[in-house]
């Protein structure tokens, strides 16, 4: 039956043309709080870990093609530069080189907002200048210090506070003041609910900039056969690279096959198509053979996004019995070079939503730099409005002598207030608080005494990420095979967060099949039904759903046809654990396997659909941290000791998983509390710290011991399997809770992310010299 | 020039040039691709092989030289079907997401259970404290390292 769902709007687009709301209903009964899973809710074993343990799963980096080149990319020196002359002739000759592009022989194709792939002028250190491939990596690193660049260099920014100066140098011609973007809100009156304030918390927070550093980097391996293209891209998104590249190429999309099985991390980075896929893909057609381009790890770390660093003007205002009056925020972030359309970081969100207040106005400008363009990295916004809303929220309930636990309670939100809709379960960041106190043994901020020069302290940071809803559209196939087991085939990507893993259980679940009856194939154009980008938390409840009606689709044909056989009425009959069960009988009357072997070489064939996600409320995924620190005055090391997280998202589809996610999220989270920052030379706009050496990512050395507690409460009206992400989440209150435990411990606040030593001692010695 | 390597028990003749790092050797001409290369400069671990026993970063030899010596990869650890235990434990512990780092986490801990069946848990983390995981699987990868020397000891040893 056609389930397309068209209906023509009243309002046409900006161009004229028509809009259409167009959706794809589908009835299964959702599984309920109550629902009888045996698959779903199980620790099931990552399905890929044989692979990964083994060395044997191919990622993008290890596609090795017959005669494959291997490519490299010049980029610029310069911050913000015209290239006057460029030649590639002495690199063109040298040995193994196949192929050379730069701006005086590629194809005209647009890039970046009204650029080019190749332009004329360079705006950060790391912007592309030329490619070569060659027989070697060794070659093509040969080849890339042969070219002869002459750049003309210009006034650059680099420093987004230097950046919004009305006498900064431009980015782009036409920016003023660098702006590429604004965005305003705005509800009730903020003046009059500060005049109704006895406290008021003004301060101004600041993000860093953090580097995805992704372990694999973003790459492609390109082979052409014919005018037929096939890319192996380390994506988030391979149908939005076969969208873009067909394109960009000017070829049919049934002609660009994109794959990508295994990713070495994504974070939000590989979400958009980059320029390397188009790089690859010319190369390789110059070449007349297989090119692989994968970004050297100073590239990575150059041009392949980062998360936008942030200056946010907090002013808070509350009643002296804890009531918010009043939230303005006012926000001013990195954009970088060029916006590359992966910017979804809605910093402001959380001011207008975690607390319920009825004043409220925030600003969000988004400035260009001459630095590496920005991309959404987990919970993009979130994590960078959290860390000032919730030191806020600290200094608030500091300065009305409130436990911050009963503070946050007093002015809790059980309705998203920007669109007005109740959240789906409006209770459950309620049940993050209840548990998050719970698992760490709650009692408030309790003064410990020192140990010489060390001194401990307790903080707590809560959030209510926007993501991890999934949406329309996504699809699924599900095949049932001749021997009873069963191949769902879906066109996601595993970004290497254990999406085979949760997807194979909701598929499993519903077919009555065990998990090692049912394999799962994702991540290649060719050979799936469409799937959205891997971003927001979004798979597992995107793909999910689809992949149930699938399974519903394929098991209501099993039992159709084991009725016939059996001589039994269909709604007598169901599927548990690979058997057919009539109503009534304790032992199985048939195995699936028995029905598909005679329905052989007949097929059983289920097809999903992603129905839309309900207007009626506001679905989203919370949770609550609390971080115990230890730290000593005298060298400003912080050591955080144990970090607590309660996380809401809604039925645990396998808690193993979720763990991991978690574990995940606050180790990373650590990194942005203590240690991981970009660092640029502001007179040559270099970055300096473009690798693994003295970009600081979190060791095994530096970890808390991590409790994991989530609610999970399954959200049947989020959609049919009741689950949502938990991928990004976790990163969001851990670099606040972090601050804020600093500050019980040794009473002084750090504005500015990361809390490094330096940082640290001075606010310790400030503090000193105002005691003195 | 021609290098012959010993590679997971099996010699083989290679013409490289001599810059060529044991990592690139590993992974371009002998396609052993479960070693990884990440950093390319001996920061992060994630190319980790064993040396003669020991663990060591593959990116940081130049291959020339490791000429003689016995080297282990990813791809050597098993036998047949059979995973190592430290393998075993990886997967029981969900100590990876992405994985990329995981072949190297692995052969650090396998240098670590070769000298020293009954680590304590300071042993675990010092032997993969240069091995650097972005997906933050660290406490998960302890206690892998934990359930690696006890499934060693159940086996009677490695």
């Amino acid at each position: 039956m056609p389930s397309l769902q068209i209906e023509k709007q009243p309002e046409a687009d900006e161009n004229g043309e028509p809009q259409y709301e167009i959706t794809e209903k589908t009835d299964l009964a959702p599984w309920g709080t109550d629902a009888n899973l045996t698959t779903v809710g199980q620790p099931v074993p990552r399905v890929e870990g044989i692979e990964k343990v083994t060395g044997r799963a191919i990622y993008t980096y290890d596609v090795r093609q017959p005669g494959q080149l291997y490519a490299r990319v010049l980029r610029s020196p310069h911050p913000h530069a015209k290239i006057v002359r460029i030649d590639t002739s002495r690199a063109e000759t040298m040995p193994g080189v196949r192929a050379v592009l730069s701006l005086e022989n590629a194809p005209d194709i647009d890039w970046y907002e009204d650029g080019k792939l190749f332009q004329r002028t360079v705006r950060f250190v790391g912007d592309e200048v030329a490619v070569v491939a060659a027989e070697t990596e060794e070659q093509a690193d040969d080849a890339i210090r042969a070219i002869e660049v002459e750049y003309e260099p210009l006034p650059f920014v680099v420093d987004l506070a230097a950046a919004l100066q009305p006498d900064a140098p431009r980015v782009h011609y036409d920016a003023e003041k660098n702006v590429s973007g604004e965005k305003t809100y705005e509800r009730g009156d903020t003046a009059a609910g500060f005049a109704e304030a006895d406290v008021v918390i003004e301060a101004t927070y600041e993000t860093q900039t953090n580097l995805h550093n992704c372990f694999e980097p973003h790459g492609t391996t390109a082979s052409w056969d014919g005018d037929r293209l096939t890319l192996w891209s380390s994506t988030q998104a391979v149908f939005e690279v076969r969208s873009q590249v067909a394109e960009k190429l000017g070829l049919p999309e049934h002609h660009v096959r994109v794959i990508k099985q295994h990713m070495g991390g994504g974070f939000g980075s590989k979400q958009v198509p980059w320029k390397q896929d188009v790089f690859a893909a010319l190369l390789s057609k110059a070449a007349g053979r297989p090119v692989q381009l994968m970004l050297s790890r100073e590239g990575e770390n150059l041009a392949a996004g980062n998360r936008n660093a942030t200056i946010q003007r907090v002013k808070i205002g509350a009643k002296r019995d804890g009531t918010l009056t009043a939230i303005e925020a006012a926000i001013e972030l990195e954009t970088g070079a060029y916006m590359v359309g992966g910017e979804a970081s809605d910093v402001k969100g959380i001011y207008e939503t975690l607390y319920r207040c009825a004043n409220v106005r925030t600003s969000q400008t988004g400035r260009y730099t001459n630095v590496g363009p920005t991309v959404a990295f987990r919970a993009p916004g979130y994590v960078e409005g959290a860390w000032g809303l919730e030191q806020a929220i600290d200094e608030l309930a500091r300065e009305l002598g409130r436990d911050p636990i009963d503070l946050r309670l007093q002015n809790y939100a059980d309705t998203e207030q920007v669109k007005e809709l109740p959240y789906t379960i409006p209770d459950v960041l309620r049940r993050c608080y209840e548990r998050a106190a719970e698992i760490s043994g709650w009692q408030g901020w309790q003064r410990s005494e020192p140990n010489g020069t060390k001194r401990r302290g307790i903080g707590i940071a809560a959030h209510n990420w926007l993501g991890g809803a999934g949406h329309a559209p996504g699809y699924a196939w599900v095949k049932l095979n001749g021997d009873g087991s069963a191949d769902v085939v879906t066109g996601t990507q595993d970004i290497g967060s254990g999406t085979r893993t949760g997807l194979l259980q909701v598929a499993a679940e519903e077919l009555g099949l065990p998990v090692d009856q049912v394999n799962l194939q994702l991540g290649d154009t060719a050979n799936g039904p469409f799937a959205p980008v891997s971003s927001g938390s979004a798979t597992q409840a995107t793909i999910g759903p689809a992949i149930r009606v699938a399974a519903a689709a394929a098991k209501r044909e099993l039992l159709h046809a084991a009725s016939q056989f059996l001589e039994e009425p269909v709604e007598r009959l169901s599927v548990r654990a690979g058997n057919i069960h009539v109503e009534g009988e304790a032992n199985p009357v048939a195995t699936v396997a028995e029905i598909t072997n005679r329905l052989a070489p007949h097929m059983i064939f289920g097809q999903g659909s992603r129905s839309p996600n309900t207007t009626e409320k506001e679905i989203r995924t919370f949770g609550v941290q609390i971080a115990e620190v230890e730290v000593d005055s005298a060298t400003g090391e912080v050591t955080v000791l144990q970090l607590y997280s309660s996380d809401d998202c809604g039925r645990v589809i396998n808690p193993t998983m979720v763990e991991s996610q978690v574990i995940g999220g606050v180790t990373q989270g650590l990194g942005v509390a203590l240690t991981e920052e970009r660092i640029i030379d502001q007179r040559t706009g270099i970055v300096l710290n473009a690798n693994l050496e003295e970009y600081k990512v979190p060791t095994i050395l530096d970890i808390p011991a991590i409790t994991s507690s989530p609610i999970d409460v399954p959200d049947p009206e989020a959609n049919q399997t009741g689950a949502k992400g938990i991928g990004e989440s976790p990163i969001v209150p851990t670099a606040p809770a972090i601050a804020n435990a600093i500050y019980d411990a040794v009473g002084v606040r750090i504005y500015k992310a990361p809390v490094i030593r330096e940082r640290l001692l001075d606010a310790l010695a400030a503090q000193n010299g105002d005691n003195a | 020039m021609n290098v012959t390597l010993r590679v997971n028990g099996a010699d083989r003749t290679l013409a490289l040039e001599p810059r060529r790092t044991l990592l690139d050797a590993l992974r371009h001409d002998l396609q052993l691709t479960g070693t990884k290369k990440v950093c390319d400069m001996g920061d992060c671990g994630a190319c980790t092989v064993l040396v003669d026993g020991e663990a060591m970063y593959s990116c940081l030899l130049l291959a020339v030289d490791c000429a003689g010596r016995e080297i282990t990869t990813i791809e050597g650890l098993a036998t047949g079907d059979r995973l190592d235990p430290v393998q075993q434990a990886f997967i029981e512990a969900d100590a990876f997401q992405c994985g990329f780092c995981t072949s190297g986490q692995i052969m650090s801990l396998r240098g670590l259970l070769n000298d020293n069946d009954k680590p304590s848990e300071a042993d675990i983390q010092r032997a993969v404290s240069g091995n650097l995981c972005r997906c933050g699987a660290y406490q998960h990868i302890v206690q892998a390292g934990r359930r690696a020397a006890e499934l060693q000891a159940a086996s009677g040893g490695d």
